[in-house]
């Protein structure tokens, strides 16, 4: 049975010993981040109308960790397909989310009675 | 000159058009990848969908009444742990290291059947205080959101067992190395998906 077969897998540049250096690098990273959203959603300690855009910050560098520390995605260039795609994707969804949250915020606004109608239907 | 001639370190100088077909292990990561984010892509729509509804609870209960933090905390620190050592066992794999392989997946396996239990008792918590999918337009946008993710790590773990038993069946031929770190990038993409579900579901409900 061939259980020693080789072949190089798609992250195989690296020898063991570095990667394992990267994920210990990415779960503390991960860990202080986690940490902190957790932390900052709950404190007095900071100006509470700035904690959804905190918050929102450490999302964001919470997922480059991830990306970059656990996914393995690089800029290099055995990389360039993987990193034109995952750039696609992130257009793509903030197209979805930040157009969606837009046009619904506008129609909420649109939708909203004025006062003349608000007075005509309580007549 | 042939493409039969050109030996592996030539073929860094020759332009992309003429280097021929790319390794298999290459094209498989690819083609996942790009599954992968056409996945997140439907999060995107389903946060999307939260985020719009969010706020529309049609008198019933709202978030913060529902959501437990320390619940939530303990069901993120098992789902990066485990993404952890599904990492730890990509690299056992990579070394054809059998017991190790057994063993960090085994411990990925755990947490993320720890991660289920956690949620579907949460689900049954607010399941029992009347907040359920049909309540209200926020009620079905956050359990079709956090269902959708939690069915996503149910068949990551249904996968993970399936390649158990190939690794068992099979040892670390060429195609069950491929599967595994497809398998990897899947569970490593899940708990990115995660990092928005506790953000912006949990911690931002106010």
């Amino acid at each position: 049975m061939a259980t020693n077969t080789q072949e190089p897998t798609p992250d195989s540049g690296e020898t063991p010993h570095e990667n394992a250096r990267s994920y210990f690098a990415g779960l503390v990273f991960a860990l202080i981040l986690t940490g902190a959203s957790f932390w900052a959603s709950s404190t007095h300690l900071v100006y509470a109308p700035g904690i959804p855009i905190l918050l929102a910050v450490l999302a964001i560098a919470q997922m480059g960790v991830h990306l970059v520390f656990f996914l393995r995605i690089s800029s290099a260039p055995d990389q360039v397909n993987n990193f034109l795609a995952l750039v696609f994707g992130v257009f793509v969804v903030g197209l979805i989310v930040f157009g969606s949250l837009l046009i619904m915020t506008n129609l909420n606004h649109a939708m909203m009675p004025t006062m003349k109608q608000l007075i005509q239907m309580q007549r | 000159m042939t493409d039969a001639t050109v030996s592996p370190t030539d073929s860094d100088e020759l332009p992309l058009s003429l280097r021929g077909p790319a390794p298999v292990a290459a094209v498989v990561g690819y083609g996942f990848w790009l599954f992968l984010l056409s996945d997140i892509i439907i999060f995107s729509a389903l946060f999307a969908t939260y985020a719009v509804l969010s706020k529309e609870t049609a008198g019933g209960p709202t978030g913060p009444e529902l959501f437990d933090k320390g619940r939530v905390f303990a069901e993120t620190i098992c789902l990066l742990l485990s993404s952890f050592t599904s990492g730890l066992a990509a690299l056992a794999v990579q070394r054809s290291d059998t017991r190790a392989t057994y063993s960090w997946f085994i411990v990925t396996m755990a947490l993320g059947i720890a991660f289920l239990v956690l949620e579907g008792s949460e689900f049954a918590h607010m399941a029992s205080e009347g907040a359920v999918p049909s309540r209200s337009a926020f009620l079905s946008a956050f359990f079709t959101l956090v269902g959708t993710h939690g069915l996503h790590v149910l068949s990551g773990l249904l996968w993970l067992t399936v390649m158990l038993a190939q690794i068992a069946r099979f040892g670390f031929q060429p195609m069950v190395r491929r599967r595994l770190f497809c398998f990897g990038l899947f569970w490593h993409a899940l708990d990115i998906v995660w990092i928005g579900v506790f953000t912006i579901v949990y911690l931002g409900a106010h």
